[in-house]
């Protein structure tokens, strides 16, 4: 095995082009958990905590442009007031010692589909930058996900950043586990309205080979939302559509029995979720606020 | 691979490192510094917490590679020329040590903790030490620790 310390991002891209299975390390919380249980033994380990360009957050015309060795830790120190769903999202990644090494793009290399963070990506229409000596590709976050622990990005390629626009209506996540801190989920499920344009936005992971956006439910929801004039009377649901909403999600799923729970439990954790975020994120749109979390 | 670093405000040199080698391995068998437990390996229990450039992380996650001119300062940093640090003081008069193996762990993220928050409410302990496992304990003791060490240390002040 060779350990690869780039000092600049262009260095990092030429030697990725060269070795193109090296395997990406930066915050170490999957990587390392893989080297230390002899579960994989890469060629070449590509460390990029030295590249100081991909520690950066920044507007990006209408969006955020998340560096890639942006930590969890920083995303809600600093980014919860503009991502509350990726920040709920993040405070329930790990212990403090995860959040303060992990990151998104971590989280988006390994695709794992109980990532925490992917579930707030889909329903913000994430976008991943993704860099190569070939140029510059943003891949949409609905096309990122190929499959169990498998991405979109070519072996030449690593991930620079993550684009996603900021909250313009409110978000909520819910996870499911055996308790607080160092989980892995059960399923977890994102929620995002947005009154601007009508629309709404549901998605989970654990619940699927990939995580993955509950259309249907999504649909379902704008048009009752729209049909009924709430989003300008901001009156209370209708019991009976949250849950519709709720079943809807359900049926978006295709979970595995598995050591964690089993295919019914998280169908039926999903459907309670789902019933349980709108209602948080209707309270929080009838009272005229974007919840940035407690 | 050769790895450069200073580890509690001493320069360490080492060779020989094996590239997928983690910081905790380095510590422990290279350094001689065994304070940080090697335990479950994959970051779920603290007992390895140490401070890498002033934040602590799980030593077991880090690539020994990465610590390369880093400043790591680990359990046996803390105390101050012989003379325990109120956190270890607490800890000790508290009661909340038994078998001792989680204890390094607990002791750097209680450190932090009080660097941040002096007066941390109980929420915000618990939330401090979720990433560290006790077996022993049952915790009570562990959180008359912090409370006590934040009271020493204003005292201190």
């Amino acid at each position: 095995m060779e350990f690869l310390r780039p000092a600049t991002w262009a260095e990092a891209l030429a030697a990725k082009a060269e070795h193109p299975g090296a395997l990406p390390i930066a915050g170490g919380t999957d990587v390392m958990v893989e080297l230390n249980f002899d579960a994989t033994r890469p060629d070449y380990l590509l460390d990029l905590t030295r590249i100081d360009d991909l520690d950066d957050w920044s507007p990006d015309g209408e969006r955020l442009r998340i560096g890639a060795g942006v930590t969890y830790s920083r995303l809600i120190t600093e980014l919860a007031d503009r991502l509350p769903g990726l920040a709920m999202a993040s405070r329930t990644v790990g212990s403090p010692q995860i959040r303060n090494r992990g990151t998104v793009a971590g989280n988006l290399g390994s695709a794992s589909p109980a990532g925490d963070a992917h579930p707030p990506l889909l329903t913000s229409d994430a976008v991943v930058e993704a860099h190569s000596l070939r140029g510059v590709r943003h891949i949409p976050i609905t096309e990122f996900y190929t499959g169990v622990k498998r991405n979109a990005l070519a072996p030449d390629e690593l991930i620079a950043a993550v684009l996603t626009p900021p909250a313009d209506g409110p978000q909520q996540f819910a996870k499911i586990g055996t308790r607080n801190a160092m989980v892995i989920s059960v399923t977890a499920f994102a929620l995002a309205l947005h009154p601007n344009t009508g629309t709404v936005a549901a998605a989970f992971g654990s619940a699927a080979p990939t995580p993955r956006r509950a259309t249907d439910a999504e649909a379902f929801l704008a048009a009752e939302l729209t049909d009924t004039g709430r989003w300008d009377s901001r009156a209370e649901l209708d019991p009976a559509a949250v849950t519709r909403f709720g079943a809807l999600v359900a049926e978006a799923a295709s979970p595995i029995d598995d050591v964690r729970g089993t295919a019914d439990y998280r169908k039926h954790a999903l459907s309670v979720m789902a019933r349980r975020t709108l209602a948080w994120a209707w309270n929080d749109y009838r009272r005229n606020q974007v919840r940035t979390c407690a | 691979m050769r790895v450069r670093c200073t580890v509690n405000g001493e320069r360490q040199e080492i060779d020989d490192v094996w590239e997928g080698e983690s910081l905790l391995y380095a510590l422990r068998e290279r350094m001689g510094l065994p304070g940080s437990k090697n335990a479950c390996e994959q970051g779920e229990c603290g007992s390895c917490t140490v401070y890498l450039d002033g934040t602590p992380v799980c030593a077991c996650l880090v690539a020994a590679g990465q610590a390369h001119d880093r400043d790591v300062v680990t359990v046996e940093g803390l105390a101050d020329e012989g003379e325990l640090h109120p956190v270890q003081q607490a800890f000790l008069d508290a009661g909340a040590v038994q078998c001792g193996f989680c204890t390094p762990g607990l002791l750097v993220a209680t450190h932090d903790l009080l660097e941040r928050e002096p007066q941390p409410s109980d929420p915000e302990i618990r939330e401090a030490l979720a990433g560290n496992l006790c077996r022993c304990t049952g915790y009570e003791k562990i959180l008359d620790a912090v409370r006590q060490a934040a009271t020493a240390k204003a005292g201190q002040e």
